[in-house]
């Protein structure tokens, strides 16, 4: 954890505060590296809070809408998540919808193409676009995708879902993410569209089947009974219909194929699979749309045939029957399978979980967890064991992913002979009065078939996005600003020129498409914000639907929660990635988002220079996402230990051991003003307080509050217990500390609040006990490293007490009832800084926060400690070990800067990392006990 | 520490205060042990250590399962099943025959009448010997005869390949409690209040034979005799349950010296009169003899106490060296000396010339600075005042291990690797040196780190 949210309120105060003495002048510290640091409020103007409202919007918080471009109709919103009226207010939904609908520009067109005999379906890829209505105050991440319709006009139903706030910046800063989960929710719908299509088709296709058999029969029966040698026009009549409804069923037969052909086109160029609808020509021929559902709920990810064969009959149709406007269009839930459809609710509560809040917290929150997959060497010793499972899950799935891909293969195999001849291209107009947008693409430059997957095009491929994406930015009429767009016309035009190829049927070919469909992207906005695999996929994807996943298997290795993993060939994977990469999507985003007209990424990367502050001390700057490209210095810590440590970024400065204080003092004046949990009172806190809702994070809802908890109840310790220190120093440097008392509750809340300090060995859970009513044995302190324990009266209670009494060399205790704590001395600085019992912070998160980051420090420099060569091997062959000894200690005293007991708290650390270090992966780790001979003081209040 | 556990300000009850046991604080800046691993699962007491080679060590105890240990990782290398009763005895059995491979073998004896051979590379069981009439209360490895001895109630002769040689009669029904072997061919046998003397001699019609002779009975001990040590080879000391120390000369077995009221020993040194005691035959039972050149260490009831061989005195004690009974005492190569006893813990000692100045009092921790401490720095001061004008030597208390809950009953000396400890509380517990550990551990992972060439600069 690096930061914290309302460390960034009221940088202001500090600075006044070091105006006015001199002496805290001490705090001022070289700044943290760019890529650490936070920027503070970053949007606030003179004076204002960082979260008051932005004029004018009439809705309480952000929130997604669904709305539909319905040919009957014209846009209309369908849906909102959270779906509670109270959010969007006043907020004029169908105003809204007009507004994010009229910006798809490039929505499909499907029908008859010129020059071709049968319609033909788009493939068209989403559209993603940002754009502000300054009347309404709001401002939409919107994303636009079609469906299919048999019924529709055109085949297709334009529908978009729009992440809405009233901070723009929010959405700009977030439009990667937003784009990625927004994809999954949309791959998902149009995932269960493709097979409610499909097997709309087949109906269609039995129905046209029947109604011919029969026409055929009337025909035959004419035949026989007209003997005259000319045709009646009765006669004539019927074999035009039937010639059609011949034509019909050729048309619809294409049209199957076409939508079969989909998920291996998609398979083949995107690492993200979310479900692959199962519809081999035997099985979806006969499935209907209901059985479809119902199987999937019972059986997910089940491939197997259906053992049974749904009847399905026929019905007749008339002729012109294909094209009837009069019914009712089809709702989006039958328009894409219930499952389907309650998924994709499922992801859209996600993202809103997911993108609640500041925007400042979720950058906060990114960095560090990007920063956090480097250490993971010392991440085991306090953070989450929660935050660092996230990819856990995806290890379980790496047996199935072997036999999808098996499958993806025996398809590509199976379906390479057909080759494809999709091209649609042109400009679409909608038929609402829109603003009819030219598509802009490079036909007459087809890329060469040698060319699709060479890592060359996707250069080129990038500067055609970006040329149509100037271009495409426009501005319509006076409360639309189309701030931001991205369309995939140069995508397509790949996409489909590449579909357009005759695929060789040789199996090797289609084995190497697979192998290498990373390197292509189909989708603009792949390239853009390639997203990690795992979190294209929804949770509950990944649960119910294992094999259908088809991910990587090394792609966890490269994916980080914000690295924007360029799309390299694997051998290019190995190359330094250097600022001027053309292909940073961080500087295509803003290039296209800001609209600026020159092509910023042929410019090197921006150096972190210093930031620009105004008169009020707020840094202008927004936190940037953290991006892969900076990550060369302090990439060391990941799992390249320098030889010597120091280089690799950590300046002498910065491992001072007196700056962090200063990020202290900063969090400290930051609450004052700020909103507090506990000290409502302040008007401005209120306000500001109702556009901030806590954030909850949808992996750990429980664990966030459990640290607000334990934070909260750390801070009331530190207050209340003038020996908090040395207690704290106790858990710190490994040795048990005991918390005896006879109310249990009392007990809890204390070991609670002092599980924050404990560093975990190396197994999941931490060390704590919460209660114990047995007396303690000498296991007991290896396997745990805070324990609550009983004080009763009866003799089995003096039993524990002897026990306690006899080990009382390897154990700390805090007596809760007499409030005393017997413990070794502690002379150092860090418990001091960690627990300053005059800190002004008030909330149990922020203290939370602000331990996480001291406790960070600590662990970087248990780090170095721990591997450093030269601190524990001999330089020389003759170097007597006392030499070395000596070097240790000088390192750990001068370099470190740390004083007396500190340094046995980084040696503890440091014991910890080399243990699990060298822990042989199949076997636990040895518990073994370390300790000292240390003399106990008791400490009285 | 008790005392301010159950609170207030009530006054000194606890065991701590009371007891006359010198104490060291928590502050002990010789005893290397800062790291401890636990072994676990014997599910009974564990009563014997036995060390196999330089890294491995067999426990054995009353769950008659036998396991082998890595002394360095405390790693569990077998488990050893076959015994059906608690193990009586065990020893090592290398073999010293240079054609074959090195093979270590183990020998146990159990209280279900069975000798069994494992062989400790493997871990499996190599010979079961099942015709004893009583149980197998000692076992011995003559390795120059390349013969093993079982003592039970008969006293039975086995080579290698498990073949009887020769047997006695039938001596008692209380069997031969311990064994040691003498110069030229002999054994001695303890044997109740006895000392017999065995001779084995190559039988005369075959070559592979031997022949077991008693020699002599020795029956200078009033009570039973419990230990039974060989100091070199010319002599042999033996102890009894009240208290009597014998020295014997062991080529012709005859008494050169005897201490048996070691409780006045410190006041009379050089009283020879053998007076029966007084006092409870607990408290001056010789539990365990240890030796080096120059001394004979005994484990006298809670005491210890240093006899030179060639003063004939005792040079030092510590009379309550622990809270009850110490089980087993060893002296390390650096002149310090391990007991540990019945009351759980482990206490090293060193061997400390007189000085004219007495030692500096023992920082005893916060009780002293708070004021509280009195009563231990007064139990120090006291127990030094009685060894002041007695002994020229004094045992110096450097450090204790505590981590078992019940009796220590025996350790095991690994140098540099650390000291085994084996308790009724079905734990074996390893302590080592936490420095050592340390740059060992920092060894391994700056290997690995080769090994996985994150040595190198990956940016």
């Amino acid at each position: 954890m690096i930061g914290a949210p309302d460390v960034v309120a009221l940088a202001r105060q500090e600075e006044e505060e070091a105006a006015a003495g001199g002496g805290a002048e001490a705090w001022r510290e070289p700044p943290l590296p760019e890529e650490y640091s936070v920027p503070l409020a970053p949007f606030g103007g003179h004076g204002a809070s960082p979260w008051a409202r932005a004029g004018g919007s009439k809705f309480l918080r952000d929130f997604i809408l669904v709305a539909e471009f319905s040919e009957q109709v014209g846009p209309q919103p369908l849906l909102t998540v959270p779906d509670d009226a109270k959010v969007p207010g006043s907020f004029d939904l169908n105003y809204f919808s007009l507004r994010i609908m009229s910006v798809d520009y490039q929505a499909s067109f499907v029908g008859h193409p010129p020059g071709c005999a049968y319609p033909k379906l788009n493939f068209v890829e989403d559209s993603k676009v940002v754009l502000g209505d300054s009347k309404e105050g709001a401002f939409a991440y919107v994303h636009h995708l079609t469906l299919y319709d048999l019924e529709a006009r055109g085949f297709v139903r334009p529908f978009c879902m729009a992440y809405i706030s009233a901070d723009e910046h929010k959405i700009m800063q977030q439009f990667q993410e937003l784009s990625a989960e927004f994809s999954k929710a949309s791959e998902c719908l149009k995932t269960g569209n493709r097979k409610a299509f499909a097997s709309e088709l087949e109906k269609k296709l039995k129905d046209l089947d029947y109604t011919r058999s029969v026409l055929h029969g009337e025909t035959e029966i004419q035949k026989k009974a007209n003997d005259k040698g000319y045709y009646t026009t009765q006669a004539i009549e019927k074999a035009n219909e039937l010639a059609s409804v011949e034509k019909s069923i050729i048309e619809h037969q294409d049209l199957l194929k076409q939508i079969r052909s989909y998920p291996y086109r998609k398979l083949k160029d995107s690492d993200f699979h979310p479900y692959e609808p199962e519809c081999a020509p035997d099985q979806a021929s006969v499935g209907s749309d209901q059985d479809l559902a119902a199987s999937d709920l019972a059986e997910p990810g089940e491939t197997t045939p259906y053992s049974h064969v749904p009847s399905y009959t026929p019905k007749l149709i008339k002729a012109k029957s294909a094209k009837c406007f009069d019914k009712k269009l089809k709702t989006l839930e039958e328009l894409c399978d219930i499952y389907f459809f309650t998924q994709t609710l499922d992801q859209l509560h996600q993202i809103e979980r997911t993108f609640r809040g500041d925007v400042c917290y979720l950058l906060t929150n990114q960095i560090s967890r990007a920063l956090l997959k480097q250490q993971s060497i010392t991440n085991f010793l306090f953070e989450d064991a929660s935050f660092l499972d996230e990819k856990a899950p995806e290890k379980h799935y790496r047996g199935c992913q072997e036999l999808g891909q098996d499958a993806v293969e025996r398809k590509c195999s199976e379906e390479s002979p057909t080759p494809k001849v999709v091209v649609s291209l042109g400009s679409y107009k909608s038929s609402v009065e829109c603003v009819p947008i030219k598509m802009e693409q490079d036909i007459d430059d087809p890329p060469e078939p040698a060319m699709t997957e060479s890592i060359t095009f996707e250069h080129q491929e990038n500067l055609d996005y970006l040329d149509a994406d100037i271009k495409g930015s426009i501005s319509s009429g006076e409360s639309i600003e189309v701030l931001g767009t991205e369309k995939s016309a140069s995508g397509l035009t790949k996409s489909e020129s590449q579909a357009s190829l005759p695929i060789s049927p040789s199996p090797q070919a289609g084995r190497s498409k697979v192998g290498s469909r990373r390197t292509v992207s189909e989708d603009s906005i792949e390239v853009l914000s390639t997203c990690p695999s795992e979190a294209l996929i929804p949770e509950d994807f990944k649960a119910s639907y294992p094999s259908a996943i088809n991910e990587e298997p090394y792609a966890d290795d490269e994916e980080g929660g914000l690295r924007f993993a360029p799309r390299l060939n694997p051998d290019d994977a190995d190359e330094p990635e250097d600022g001027s990469n053309p292909e940073n999507p961080a500087q295509v985003d803003s290039a296209c988002c800001i609209g600026k007209e020159s092509p910023r990424f042929l410019e090197p990367l921006p150096s972190p220079g210093p930031r620009p502050c105004d008169e009020d001390g707020v840094v202008r700057i927004p936190p940037q996402p953290y991006r892969q490209a900076e990550q060369g210095p302090c990439g060391g810590f990941a799992g390249s230990p320098h030889p010597d440590g120091v280089p690799g970024g950590l300046l002498p400065h910065e491992l001072d051991s007196r700056y962090p204080a200063g990020g202290r003092e900063l969090s400290r004046t930051s609450l004052d003003e700020c909103s507090d949990s506990t000290s409502y009172i302040s008007s401005a806190a209120s306000t500001c307080s109702d556009r901030t809702p806590s954030p909850a994070h949808p992996p750990c809802p429980a664990s966030e509050r459990h640290k607000k908890k334990a934070g909260q109840n750390a801070l009331r310790f530190i207050r209340q217990y003038p020996f908090a220190h040395p207690a704290i120093y106790s858990l710190l440097s490994g040795r048990t500390l005991i918390v005896l008392g006879e109310d249990e509750a009392i007990v809890k809340k204390l070991v609670t609040a002092l599980s924050i300090f404990v560093p975990s060995c190396g197994v999941r859970a931490k060390p704590v006990k919460h209660w114990l009513t047995a007396p303690l044995h000498v296991v007991d302190f290896q396997r745990w490293k805070l324990v609550g324990l009983q004080r009763t009266a009866s003799p089995a209670g003096v039993n524990v007490l002897h026990a306690l009494s006899r080990y009382s060399r390897y154990v700390s205790i805090l007596d809760a009832d007499s409030k005393t704590l017997r413990c070794p001395l502690y002379r150092g600085a860090v418990v001091a800084r960690l627990a300053d019992h005059r800190t002004q912070i008030k909330r149990g998160s922020t203290y939370y926060m602000h331990v996480q980051s001291v406790l960070t420090q600590l662990c970087s420099k248990a780090f170095l400690f721990a591997f450093c060569h030269h601190l524990h091997l001999p330089v020389a062959e003759s170097e007597p070990e006392e030499a070395v000894a000596s070097r240790r200690v000088s390192f750990l005293k001068h370099h470190l800067g740390l004083a007396n007991e500190d340094l046995k708290i980084v040696q503890y650390l440091a014991e910890l990392l080399k243990l699990r270090y060298i822990q042989e992966p199949g076997q636990g780790a040895n518990p073994l006990l370390r300790f000292d001979y240390v003399p106990s003081f008791l400490y009285k209040i | 520490m008790l005392r301010w556990l159950i609170g207030g300000g009530r006054e000194p009850q606890g065991l701590a205060e009371k007891s006359s046991v010198q104490t060291i604080g928590e502050e002990q800046i010789q005893n290397p042990y800062t790291e401890l691993l636990v072994l676990k699962g014997h599910q009974d007491i564990v009563r014997f250590l036995v060390q196999i080679d330089d890294c491995r060590f067999a426990s054995a105890g009353d769950d008659g399962i036998i396991f082998l240990w890595n002394a360095q990782t405390g790693e569990k290398l077998f488990e050893l099943h076959g015994h059906t009763q608690k193990i009586t005895a065990i020893a090592p059995f290398s073999s010293s025959d240079d054609s074959e491979e090195k093979s270590n073998l183990i020998l146990t004896a159990s209280a279900d009448k069975t000798v069994i051979v494992w062989d400790c590379t493997t871990g499996r069981q190599v010979q079961k010997v099942s015709c004893f009439h009583s149980t197998v209360k000692c076992l011995t490895v003559l390795q120059r005869l390349d013969v093993w001895l079982s003592g039970g109630s008969d006293l039975c002769v086995w080579n290698r390949k498990l073949d009887l040689l020769c047997k006695t009669s039938h001596l008692t029904d209380a069997g031969i409690s311990t064994l040691v072997e003498l110069p030229k061919n002999c054994v001695a046998a303890a044997v109740g209040k006895e000392l017999i003397i065995f001779r084995l001699t190559a039988s005369s019609d075959k070559s592979e034979g031997w022949n077991i002779l008693e020699v002599k009975r020795l029956v200078d001990h009033h009570d039973n005799i419990l230990s039974l040590v060989s100091v070199n080879d010319l002599t042999f000391v033996t102890g009894s349950h009240v208290g009597e120390l014998i020295v014997w000369d062991a080529i012709d077995w005859t008494k050169q010296a005897s201490e048996c009221n070691f409780w006045e020993s410190s006041v009379h040194p050089d009283s020879q009169t053998e007076i029966k005691l007084s006092q409870s035959p607990n408290e001056t039972s010789v539990q365990h003899l240890t030796s080096d050149e120059e001394c004979v260490f005994a484990a006298v009831g809670k005491g210890i106490y240093v006899y030179n061989l060639q003063m004939k005195r005792v040079i030092a004690c510590q009379r309550t060296a622990h809270d009850s009974s110490v089980l087993h005492i060893e002296k390390l190569p650096n002149r310090q000396l391990i007991s540990c006893s019945e009351d759980g813990s482990v206490r090293i000692w060193e061997l400390r010339e007189k000085q004219q100045v007495p030692a500096e009092p023992v920082p005893t921790g916060f009780f002293n600075m708070w004021g509280f401490g009195r009563a231990n720095k007064q139990a120090n001061q006291a127990a030094k005042k009685t060894q002041e004008n007695t002994t020229m030597h004094f045992l110096e208390l450097v450090g204790d291990l505590i981590g078992h809950s019940s009796a220590v009953q025996m350790f095991l000396y690994f140098g540099e690797l650390g000291l085994v400890t084996c308790s009724a509380d079905h734990l074996v517990i390893l302590w080592k040196d936490g420095e050592r550990e340390s740059r060992l551990r920092s060894l391994t992972l700056f290997q690995k780190l080769a090994q996985n060439g994150d040595l190198q600069l990956k940016f």
